[in-house]
């Protein structure tokens, strides 16, 4: 009746020879047939021999060859070419045709062996390589050659010491300097820090914890602020702010410019980190009877911490690096300013695009100077957050962890060995159910915080 | 009468609870009839209002009379503050976006009326005069935004696929935060590497192009007056072309990251299926990578293409303005909205500062329109992916 068939070796005491005309008729020959050698047994793991691990993505010597092999033919051909039989030129021509030679001969390489399905997936694998070559090759050499080009301004102290008050532009490196640049870079990003940090993280907790019709607008009307071009931002401060209220350039406009420009990439970062805090954390935290602001201050942000500040620290990056919005506001000056509030005041970017749009070559170096101050000024930023961030909202370091568990061993101790005198509810009971609807409200059942009343010793 | 239920084992009992239809009921109105003088009661619908908020009230039906309990409360004085702060927070937020959006309009509607419709088509942009018009810069704008995107996605795509297919372990994570770190290297480092090594290392290849090529109108080179065709060196420099490349490398990490977190999406399972039919990478990158990922990459594409058509310094000091639409792309000479707002902005009246204000609202909404195409196409893609 019943007609399972199993893999496992039939044990034949456990079949009652009355049963087994009910097991099959294929298996039950086999059965009675097994008695005296089985026709199936388990292997023992421990007979079989392990041989070397082999490695799954290894690429075996075949391959390698193919791929050496065009390496070398490729660039071969094309100095052939280049040296010899045709009258081509040029660096970028010649890195050309030695491409499409190793691609070609790639190719040809690989059919030897291989069917047709074989070679495009080896000749995309070194698409894809040579597309993220390029990309990362281009990338960093336009780092390198920016910095490679103002080395000689870095080296001088006074670069970062002085300003360009008592400099010509006809005057060596060893005068001037770019101080009062990064002065100004420093104040403006600081009230644009100030401005756009409270707000946009309020903003995003707003988003995340209240939510609601008004709360899906704002994220609407945030996202489509993420597409203002930063040169609009600026133009709108000229307008509105330099022309309407200050009617000079300051550096107070050039936060507000950059802060118009920040706040919807701040919102949206902080965003993105609140909505990954884990659901269950909030209902936890409610189910303990906290109120929303305590969840919110003591439970989501906690926990988000990291991804905050890592937006926050991305979002800085891109704030100090804008040009557009400082070129039309904060206004071009050689002296440092300290004052945000009154006269023009440079920043970075802004110092580096007025340099270089000078033909003196002692400026123009001075400009790759500054990028360079520029550029290691976001990497620090960008160590800074990864070091910082790169964690997921609650995952905790260790040393993190171990402080949690002290304090919760803490805790435990606590409420442990102290006795406490049981606070007097019994007169307040009754007054919660019999008349519930007049139980203030405003006051959840907090659970009375377990105080220990100084008469009471404790106990060892 | 409601049919009478029999409970033999706890899995009837299970399924009755776990029944769809049956969730919503409390559980005492499905145990009504076992439970003995009961009379199940239909819960109070009317809205009930409570302090300042006014809230439809269905409470789950307690028996027993009396003791009803309310299970709205009213927030604490704490929350009433946070609720309070957070709201204004998010009320000045909006309050500062539609200030530049109003301020915008209302700037730009002066020089708007003057010109009307033939502000879209007019080249020139002499707001003094009145004859201003953003045809030109709107050319040279698309043209090299369209360039940057057939320099860039061919390279973000490469390397989207990379990393999320071929490279792994610490090399990369260690590409992926390369990549986001290019994503803040500042736009002026851009601008200074193309004005001082790009332009002159991509004026032989400019040259080359048009030489083989000029029987496709757009690489042609010719003089404007004679329609001779130009060699010389000069006649290739602070081209479209080279702005388009600089500005191509420069969204390239924008859509590399936001392709690279489309693909790496992709389920295990139908990659392990296609790999189990005998497919190679790329027969399985082919048929399921790039169909799930399909709706990221146009995302990351339309968001690059939105950073491309807003880039402001690159452009300006790389292009030489003209204020004619010049399809050769090859030759010295286009515009754009932002690079015009910067070199325009210093010497305007107010009418032309309101001419300004037009162009940089006609940009704003193409950026707009071309932001929300991406992430409607993001988020109603299989990926679903995060466009930030």
């Amino acid at each position: 009746m019943t007609d399972v068939t199993t893999f496992e070796r039939p044990v034949a005491d456990d079949l009652e020879p009355g049963a087994e005309p009910t097991a099959g008729h294929t298996t039950a020959g086999q059965t009675t047939a097994g008695h005296a050698t089985p026709p199936t047994f388990i292997p023992n793991p421990a007979d079989t021999p392990i041989g070397p691990r082999r490695g799954v993505r290894e690429s075996t010597l075949d391959e390698r060859f193919n791929i050496i092999g065009a390496l070398l033919a490729g660039p071969a051909i094309a100095t052939v070419l280049f040296g010899w039989l045709t009258p081509l030129t040029g660096p970028v021509g010649w890195v050309v045709i030695a491409y499409l030679a190793f691609i070609g001969i790639y190719v040809l390489l690989v059919s030897l062996r291989a069917d047709r399905e074989e070679v495009k997936d080896r000749v995309l694998s070194v698409l894809l390589i040579s597309a993220g070559v390029v990309l990362f090759g281009a990338l960093v050499f336009v780092v390198v050659y920016t910095v490679s080009r103002g080395f000689e301004a870095l080296l001088h102290v006074n670069f970062f010491t002085q300003t360009m008050q008592l400099a010509g532009p006809l005057d060596g490196l060893d005068v001037g300097g770019i101080s009062h640049a990064i002065v100004g870079t420093l104040i403006q990003i600081s009230i644009a820090l100030v401005i756009t940090v409270p707000l946009g993280i309020t903003t995003a907790v707003f988003l995340n914890e209240i939510g609601g019709r008004f709360a899906r607008f704002v994220r609407t009307i945030s996202d489509a602020m993420t597409a203002l071009p930063s040169i609009v931002a600026g133009l709108f401060i000229y307008a509105a702010f330099i022309q309407l209220v200050t009617h000079q350039r300051s550096g107070l406009a050039a936060a507000l410019a950059i802060s118009v420009m920040m706040l919807p990439i701040m919102i949206r970062a902080s965003d993105v980190v609140l909505r990954l805090v884990p659901g269950n954390l909030r209902e936890a935290s409610y189910a303990l009877g906290s109120t929303r602001w305590h969840t919110v201050w003591s439970v989501v942000l906690p926990t988000a911490r990291s991804g905050i500040v890592t937006a926050v620290i991305l979002a800085t990056a891109r704030g100090i690096g804008e040009t557009s919005p400082v070129l039309l506001t904060s206004g071009i000056t050689a002296v440092m300013n300290v004052n945000p509030f009154e006269g023009p005041m440079i920043s970075l970017p802004l110092q580096v695009f007025d340099f270089v749009k000078s033909p003196e070559p002692a400026l123009v170096i001075r400009g790759f100077g500054t990028a360079a101050v520029l550029i290691l000024l976001v990497l620090l930023l960008f160590v800074v957050a990864r070091i910082i961030g790169g964690k997921g909202p609650g995952q905790l370091s260790d040393a993190q962890r171990r402080r949690a568990a002290q304090r919760s061993m803490d805790d435990l101790q606590r409420i442990t060995t102290k006795r406490y005198s049981v606070p007097a509810v019994v007169p307040a009971s009754p007054a919660m159910t019999s008349t519930p609807a007049s139980t203030p409200a405003s006051t959840p059942p907090t659970p009375p915080a377990p105080t220990p009343t100084p008469t009471e010793e404790p106990t060892p | 009468m409601a049919k009478r239920r029999t409970f033999e084992s706890l899995t009837d009992v299970h399924s009755l609870l776990t029944d769809k239809t049956s969730v919503k009921e409390p559980v005492e109105r499905v145990f009504a009839e076992e439970i003995e003088g009961s009379e199940p009661q239909r819960p109070d619908d009317s809205p009930e209002t409570d302090g300042r908020t006014t809230r439809n009230r269905r409470e789950p039906t307690n028996y027993g009379g009396d003791d009803r309990r309310s299970l709205v409360s009213t927030p604490s004085r704490s929350d009433s503050v946070f609720k309070l702060v957070s709201f204004t927070a998010g009320a000045t937020t909006v309050g500062i976006m539609l200030a530049v959006g109003l301020f915008l309009s209302l700037r730009a509607n002066d020089a708007l009326q003057v010109e009307g419709i033939n502000f879209l088509f007019e080249q020139q942009w002499s707001p003094d005069t009145h004859q201003f018009g953003i045809a030109a810069v709107i050319f040279g704008t698309f043209t090299i935004a369209i360039i940057a995107m057939f320099v860039g996605v061919p390279l973000a795509v490469g390397t989207a696929l990379l990393l999320s297919e071929v490279v792994r372990g610490p090399l990369r994570s260690f590409m992926v935060s390369m990549v986001d770190l290019m994503a803040a290297v500042p736009s002026v480092v851009f601008g200074l590497w193309g004005l001082f090594f790009l332009q002159a290392n991509v004026i032989p290849v400019s040259k080359w192009i048009s030489t083989y090529f000029a029987w496709i109108p757009v690489f042609a080179v010719q003089d404007s007056a004679t329609g001779q065709t130009l060699t010389e060196a000069s006649a290739f420099t602070s081209s479209a072309f080279i702005a388009g490349i600089v500005v191509g490398l420069m969204v390239v990490p924008t859509q590399t990251s936001v392709m690279r977190e489309a693909f790496s999406q992709a389920p295990v399972g139908e990659r392990e299926a296609a790999f189990a039919l005998g497919s190679t990478r790329w027969g399985m990158i082919r048929t399921v990578v790039l169909p799930f990922g399909r709706g990221g990459m146009i995302g990351g594409v339309m968001l690059g293409l939105g950073r491309a058509l807003g880039e402001t310094i690159a452009v300006y000091l790389i292009i030489s303005p003209i204020f004619t639409i010049n399809w050769e792309v090859l030759k010295t000479g286009t515009n754009s909205v932002s690079a015009l707002i910067a070199l325009r902005y210093g010497e305007a009246t107010q009418f032309g500062l309101s001419a300004l204000m037009a162009a940089g609202l006609v940009l704003f909404l193409i950026t707009l329109i071309v932001n929300f195409t991406a992430s409607s196409i993001v988020a109603r893609s299989r990926s679903g992916a995060q466009t930030n």
